[in-house]
């Protein structure tokens, strides 16, 4: 049971909120005109990393906002949570 | 003879509380604070079990948790606890016990053959017979399973209740022996919110089983000022008979309570797990002595020599008439000495080490007793009871002496108890003059204090723990002092440096994992077949994966193998611990989550009416929903084709308040709703709503409902019961994160709305008479939104229809939906209303070729497959439209949504039943397609299926066969889905 | 190879035998081989084998970053099952479910397979249709498969709660009777040491640290025990493969979870068969040894950690005793978590990669230990041939481009 920190609410338990994978999957632009690969890239393709991982997480429970967290996918360490529209913080090292 | 092993004073036992018990069906008598194995032993009982594979006799071997031998089962009928540890079990009056795994009793156990046949039964042997002829293992297997495991399950449920609580603190301190209690006060003084979770009866730890010293006073007056400023302290609290069983992340520890036994067994609850979330832990949870390796080390009568120690000095127990005490370190002596105290005759020290110099070895010497140093055990002799050991000097181990003796208390020297740390993401290191573990790379807000942290000294322990405390508050936030204690615990100097883990073999039985029967030779025998890493090792011998789970044995595996292999123990590396610590009930983990309460169950307002009807329920999701409300005597089905009839003749009622809702508002909410669904909204004027279809970014339908537009820029959206939150979430995402232009407020407004849906060609009249809004079909057409009253209730009337006739969908406030139905119900009598549930539902929108999605789709199916291309825009974007143009989503291997008609018109089709093209092949059968829905309709009078086939459309007209499991290949007909008023006359009438 | 029986144990067991030889050897790596398989687990080790045994290409090493059969082939709940829907995974599933059955005498190397049939409840109405959908299909496609009634299936599993009043009533089931469990550390050890004796060269603890590539060809690997030329390499190793994509420099359509599982202490004999519930999701056998065995849901979130979080065993326990009253007393031992490659359609990947003599096998989700043997055989054709076996071709990695996937979710709510 992870203990989420939702930049709006505070730290609350995982139980509460819904995950959402990677974050900031880009929608290729002009998608409707873009190739069956790119699209596939965009749909399916995950980096899913041994490490630190930029990912979305919402508040179901809580304010269902949406917003990111940078969580480390071995230890589950948590180094970081932003809302939508800030500034990325870096990856620890 | 009545407790004739029981000192005549000492223990923490109490002597005015006699009791009595059964072991075996016989009576044995005790004294309340005992334990079933302290008052087994004060009744000289030693031999309580048989081990797992040779069965062999079995004694009490520890003093707690540790236990591997003394497995028990407790209690009668649906009370009995299989598996139960005599160490563990408090005695209760009229308490019964059994043992285990042994036919026809303890002392003549047929099993025993095993132990004969052991020379063939080596580590692994199975992997090697038991192979031919092909299919055979089935009769070998049903063989073996006549041996398979220890306890017996109950054959009852379980009568007694669990609870789940939840706690927080700032320092969670796990132990309450004199390192917990040092953090605990530390950080307890400091202000910090602690807990003191103990799985003992009482505090102490350690203390209670060896008599120190604390500032100049007996120890347990210490723990007693302890605990009691602890209490004292408003933000402290302290659980006992609470084990910390597992640590998770972020500061998560679960930890199992056990109930005060009563003698009647009557618990309020039996188990109760706390979830504690804590900022920081202290993990003080001492350490498990280890035994040694010798021939004959597993005979009843050998025990763990601090086991021994605790017997006389915390229970007034002898453990035995006459002790040998076998060490390789010098708090064995502590026994020796103790043992003596109490009046048992020590008669032998015998102490792997050539020369033990420490102040404890020299304090034996001085009081008389007989240390033999270089010197081990290397056999034993008695059967069901130890008789004596041979000795001799372990250079030179054919020089034996037979020493008398009913006790062998040993100690191979202490190993940290590192589960809890292990289990946080703690990395140990290996210390090599303990000869154990001990924390390495520390784990995730967690300390690790006393002997868990390899301070094996009082005073190391004490000031350890207070430095813990110390630390732990102030990461925790909290400013303490340190050092927050002054104690003085003077003991004797002791070497605690372990020596060498096993005495010479003389070629009997080494075991070292005694529940498992693993002996050194099986580890030897693995590692020259190439089994090296010690998980192979583990998981062929099976060392350490009994329910003691090694916390004896792993060590002396570790040690064996790193001799043979000519390392050091580190680079043999170490098993994972895992949760639980030790075994928790099932029952314990569920809590209350079981019966009724097992899954949250969910309720219309209008539930309690049905069952009042006496509806048949049916679970959908959490919901429960009303499936058919049968008269008595009539069947589902019958009821269900009778609500039909209702709902397409006259009419009928039916409760679709678990539709989910979401309210839709804002500027950007028409620009939300384009975006969401496949169809066209963009023409939908206020007033009106529409059916729509919403796809996944991968193309393929997700949900469907109708959303009505309300206002200018506001919209009522119904999904699919199941699909309620899901497209909620959904939504929130994109809205969120990707159309951050849009300004948008969506509210789930599921449970806000109750909704009856009034269904059939008299609809009409029964709505009339209850409302002020003009139902003409001029003023209301089909697909209308009014807002009005109704039976004097502000309600929402949508005019839509998943029947195919006339119907309105009228939503109220969730508070008045008992009311609405009533009212309906009642304006309903003079025209046969009828309530309908989801069976008639199903068959109503079947005959109108209407999906459901699950049904109809199973997430592969796009909009085109269904037939539904026209509703696809052209002319808009919107979420999955990219992935509908990809190569896998046209052409003829796609499946495609139709009907079917069998040939025989009473034959039903089952769903589920695969189509093929020609009636009779082979197997394999290259199949089409299946059967998603099928009814017999009442209207048609006739069976009607939907299918998904492949190419369907083109195949209207053709036939199909369905080759029936056991059963006939029916033939049908492919035809279009919709089977009744395809002009949707009655639907817009 | 020195063959295992009844007649070896007891010449030993008296003393008359002359030992025990290593199950395998464990040779430095060479500088360079044919094929590399990267994951020594049951997959790996058994795309070895067959490349060995089918194809004659033996110049093969099988690197292992820990030991053999250290990930979730040692650490899954062991169902061995066919009875999927669609026809591909059917396809594939039988096959493997084929090759168990004779598997034991063929690697001299009892793996324990009991056919001791699975049992799929149906608690609601639309699990019986379900069940019936994937029934007829099995059938169809000559697996076999049946329907149990309410009663059938309360009288095949006893111990079943089998009170209509209860939240999720047994229904009725379907049962696949050739279905069963198998001693799982004995499929990876039992595939290395026939591969080893067909010449394969083991290698533990050698963990890869680079894929190195000539354009868009591999040619080798740099390991922590030196570099190794190849022409061809399959990457096998189940919880880390987008960890190795990465080095190859793609990416796949997968997420790592943590799956878990636990045992309870041993008991005498309650349960002779395999039951799988989806709507309370549990999975549970009892193992020869009197454990029940039993198989959790996933965490929601990504995760290398091998170990999952306490609801979800505290979820499973309801489940458990809501399905089995009698549990409620008994004690779990021990809980451990593997890693699963979950793929959006919950179904595998095996065959070519965008780097040419690159080959990948992954995405087994929360079922592959069943398609250990099925998938070894159908890799190794790949990799020998150089293109697809049939029953391999449907998981191409290009479906996620076409978009034909075979979706075993919708499918079935539980895929193991």
């Amino acid at each position: 049971m992870l203990l989420i920190p939702c930049p709006w609410c505070g730290e609350r338990v995982e139980a509460e909120f819904r995950y959402g994978g990677e974050a900031h999957l880009k929608r290729p632009d002009n998608h409707l005109l873009c190739s069956d690969e790119t699209w596939a890239e965009y749909l399916f393709m995950r980096r899913n990393p041994k490490g630190w991982h930029r990912e979305r997480w919402m508040h179901l429970a809580g304010c269902k906002r949406w917003f990111y967290v940078v969580r480390h996918t071995q230890t589950h360490r948590i180094a970081a949570a932003y809302k939508v529209g800030e500034a990325w913080p870096a990856l620890p090292a | 003879m009545t407790q004739a092993f029981r000192l005549a004073s000492g223990g923490r036992i109490d002597r005015e509380a006699p009791l009595r018990f059964l072991f075996d069906g016989h009576a044995y008598d005790g004294f309340a604070g005992d334990t079933l194995a302290s008052a087994l032993l004060a009744n000289g009982i030693h031999l309580v079990a048989r081990s797992f594979k040779y069965h062999r006799p079995r004694g009490i071997f520890a003093l707690g948790v540790e236990e591997p031998n003394a497995l028990v089962e407790t209690g009668i009928g649906a009370g009995v606890e299989p598996n139960a540890r005599a160490t563990m079990v408090e005695v209760t009056d009229g308490l019964i016990a059994n043992s285990q795994n042994r036919w026809p009793s303890l002392r003549f156990d047929l099993g025993a053959a095993a132990d004969l046949a052991s020379p063939l039964l080596s580590a692994g042997f199975y992997y090697k017979t038991f192979m031919g002829p092909a299919g055979a293992w089935k009769l070998y297997e049903w063989l073996i399973r006549r041996a398979a495991g220890v306890g017996r399950a109950p054959d009852l449920p379980d009568p007694d209740r669990y609870e789940h609580s939840y706690a927080h603190a700032d320092v969670l301190v796990i132990g309450a022996g004199p390192a917990g209690l040092a953090a605990a006060l530390a950080a307890g003084r400091a202000g910090a919110r602690v807990l003191v979770v103990d799985e003992q009866v009482e505090p102490g730890g350690q203390l209670l089983n060896t008599a120190y010293a604390v500032n100049g006073r007996p120890a347990l007056g210490w723990v007693a000022e302890a605990s009691g400023e602890l209490d004292r302290l408003s933000d402290v609290r302290r659980l006992a008979r609470t084990m910390a069983i597992g640590a998770y992340d972020h500061g998560y520890v679960a930890c199992v309570e056990r109930a005060v036994p009563v003698p009647d067994g009557r618990v309020r609850w039996r188990e109760r797990i706390w979830h504690v979330r804590a900022k920081e832990i202290v993990v003080a949870t001492g350490a498990i002595e280890r035994p040694l390796i010798f021939d004959g080390n597993d005979r009843p009568g050998t025990m763990l020599a601090s086991a021994a120690r605790a017997y006389a000095t915390r229970y007034g127990v002898a453990a035995g008439r006459r002790a040998v005490v076998f060490a390789n370190n010098d708090d064995a002596y502590r026994t020796a000495l103790s043992l003596a105290e109490a009046g048992v005759e020590v008669a032998a020290v015998l102490d792997l080490r050539h020369d033990p110099t420490g102040a404890l070895p020299a304090l034996a010497r001085e009081r008389g007793l007989r240390v033999m140093s270089g010197h081990g055990v290397v056999g034993s002799r008695g059967r069901m009871r130890l008789k004596a050991v041979e000795a001799a000097p372990i250079d030179d181990p054919s020089n034996r002496q037979i020493i008398e003796c009913d006790l062998l208390a040993v100690s191979g020297g202490w190993n940290p108890a590192l589960h809890l740390y292990a289990h946080a993401g703690g990395k140990a290191a290996y210390n090599t003059s303990l000869a154990a573990f001990v924390p390495g790379i520390p784990a995730d807000r967690m300390t690790v204090a006393g002997a868990a942290a390899g301070e094996f000294t009082l005073a190391q322990c004490l000031a350890g723990g207070a430095r813990a405390g110390v630390e732990a508050a102030r990461r925790a936030g909290f400013a303490a002092t340190h050092p927050a204690l002054v104690l003085d615990a003077p003991e004797p100097d002791a070497d605690l440096r372990a020596g060498p883990l096993a005495s010479p073999s003389r070629g009997g039985k080494r075991f070292v994992d005694l529940h498992n029967d693993v002996t050194e030779a099986d580890l030897h025998l693995a590692l020259s077949e190439g089994y090296r890493s010690v998980e192979h090792v583990k998981r062929y011998t099976t060392l350490g994966m009994g329910p003691d789970q090694g916390k004896t044995g792993n060590i002396l595996g570790l040690s064996v193998l790193a001799q043979a292999l000519g390392q050091e123990v580190p680079m043999v590396g170490t098993t994972t611990f895992r949760p639980p610590y030790h075994p928790v009930s099932f029952g314990a983990l569920a809590g209350r989550e079981v019966g009724d309460l097992v899954v949250p169950l969910r309720k219309t307002p209008m539930d309690s009416w049905h069952e009042e009807a006496g509806a048949l329920f049916e679970p959908v999701g959490q919901w429960r929903r009303a499936k058919a409300y049968p008269k008595p005597g009539e069947s589902m089905h019958a009821a269900a084709e009778r609500e039909v009839r209702a709902a397409r003749e006259g009419v009928g009622l039916f409760d679709a308040s678990t539709l989910g809702k979401i309210d839709i508002r804002g500027p950007g909410a028409t620009t939300l709703i384009e975006r969401v669904y496949c169809n066209n909204f963009s023409t939908l004027g206020a007033g009106h709503g529409r059916y729509g279809l919403m796809l996944g970014e991968d193309g393929m339908v997700k949900d469907d409902g109708v959303t009505v537009r309300l206002g200018p820029d506001h919209y009522h959206m119904t999904t699919t019961t199941g699909g309620a939150a899901g497209v909620y979430v959904w939504i929130e995402d994109w809205l969120q994160t990707e159309w951050l232009d849009l300004e948008v407020f969506l509210t789930s407004v599921t449970e806000q709305w109750a909704v009856a849906t009034l269904s059939g060609p008299k609809a009409r009249a029964v709505l009339a008479p209850l409302t002020d809004v003009d139902l003409s079909v001029q003023a209301f057409p089909f697909m209308a939104f009014r807002e009005g009253r109704v039976a004097g209730l502000p309600a929402r009337i949508f005019r839509v229809s998943f029947s195919g006739d006339l119907s309105y969908e009228i939503n109220v406030p969730a508070r008045h939906g008992l009311a609405l139905w009533q009212a309906l119900m009642e304006s309903g009598r003079p025209h046969a209303i009828a309530p309908y549930g989801t069976e008639a539902l199903h068959i109503l929108r079947a005959e109108k070729g209407y999906i459901v999605v699950g049904h109809e789709t199973d997430g592969t199916i796009t909009p085109m497959d269904l037939g539904y291309e026209a509703m696809v825009s052209k002319k808009k974007d919107f979420l999955g439209r990219r992935a509908l143009s990809r190569s896998g989503m046209s052409g003829p291997e796609r499946k495609h949504l139709v009907g079917l008609l069998t040939k025989d018109p009473a034959r039903m089709l089952p769903i589920g039943a695969q189509i093929v093209e020609r009636p009779s092949e082979a197997r394999p059968v290259p199949m089409i397609g299946h059967v998603t829905s099928s009814y017999h309709s009442p209207t048609v009078k006739r069976g009607i299926a939907m299918a998904l086939i492949k190419n369907g459309r083109a195949r209207l007209g053709d036939t199909v066969y369905l080759p029936l499991l056991d059963g006939p290949t029916l033939a049908a007909e492919v035809v279009k889905p919709v089977f009744y008023d395809p002009e949707n006359a009655r639907r817009d009438g | 190879m020195r063959r295992y029986s009844f007649v070896q144990l007891l010449r030993n067991a008296i003393g008359l035998g002359d030992g025990w030889q290593q199950a395998w050897r464990s040779p430095e790596p060479k500088p360079a081989y044919d094929v590399v398989i990267v994951g020594g687990g049951g997959h790996g080790l058994a795309t070895a084998y067959y490349l060995a045994k089918n194809h004659g290409v033996t110049n093969v090493a099988v690197l292992e970053k820990g030991w053999l059969g250290g990930g979730n082939t040692g650490r899954n709940t062991t169902v061995v099952r066919s009875n999927y829907l669609w026809d591909e995974s059917a396809g594939i599933y039988e096959h493997s479910l084929k090759l168990w059955e004779g598997l034991t005498q063929e690697l001299n190397f009892n793996l324990m397979f009991s056919q001791r049939g699975l049992v799929m409840l149906a608690h609601t109405e639309h699990e019986l249709n379900e069940a019936s959908r994937r029934v007829h299909a099995n059938r169809l496609n000559g697996i076999d498969a049946e329907i149990l009634s309410r009663e059938q299936t309360l009288a095949f599993v006893p111990i079943l709660n089998g009170s209509k009043d209860i939240r999720y009533p047994v229904m009725g089931s379907s049962v696949q009777k050739r279905a069963g469990i198998a001693r799982h550390d004995a499929i990876a050890w039992g595939f290395a040491r026939a591969a080893d004796a067909l010449g394969v060269d083991i290698i533990q603890n050698c963990e890869v640290t680079a894929i190195r590539r000539d354009g868009s060809r591999v040619v080798g690997l740099d390991t922590t025990r030196g570099s190794i030329d190849a022409r061809k390499v399959g990457l096998v190793a189940a919880g880390h493969s987008s960890v190795l994509a990465a080095l190859a420099g793609f990416r796949l359509p997968i997420e790592s979870h943590p799956l878990q599982a636990m045992v309870s202490e041993p008991i005498k004999p309650v349960l002779d068969t395999v039951v799988m519930s989806g709507t309370v999701h549990v999975y549970v056998s009892q193992s020869d040894k009197g454990e029940l065995v039993i198989g959790a849901g996933i965490d929601a979130y990504n995760s290398y950690a091998q170990r999952g979080s306490l609801p979800i065993l505290e979820d499973i326990a309801s489940a458990m005793i809501e399905l089995f009253p009698i549990v409620s007393r008994l004690k779990v031992l021990r809980s451990w978590g593997g890693i699963v490659d979950i793929c959006p359609d919950a179904s595998p990947i095996i065959g070519k990669t965008p780097v040419e003599g690159l080959f990948i096998n992954c995405g087994w989700g929360t079922g592959g230990f069943k398609a250990t043997p099925g998938s070894g055989w159908v890799l190794a054709d790949t990799i020998a041939n150089d293109r697809p076996h049939p029953l391999a071709a449907p998981f191409s990695l290009e479906r996620f481009t076409s978009g034909r996937l075979i979706d075993e979710h919708g499918a079935a709510a539980v895929a193991h």
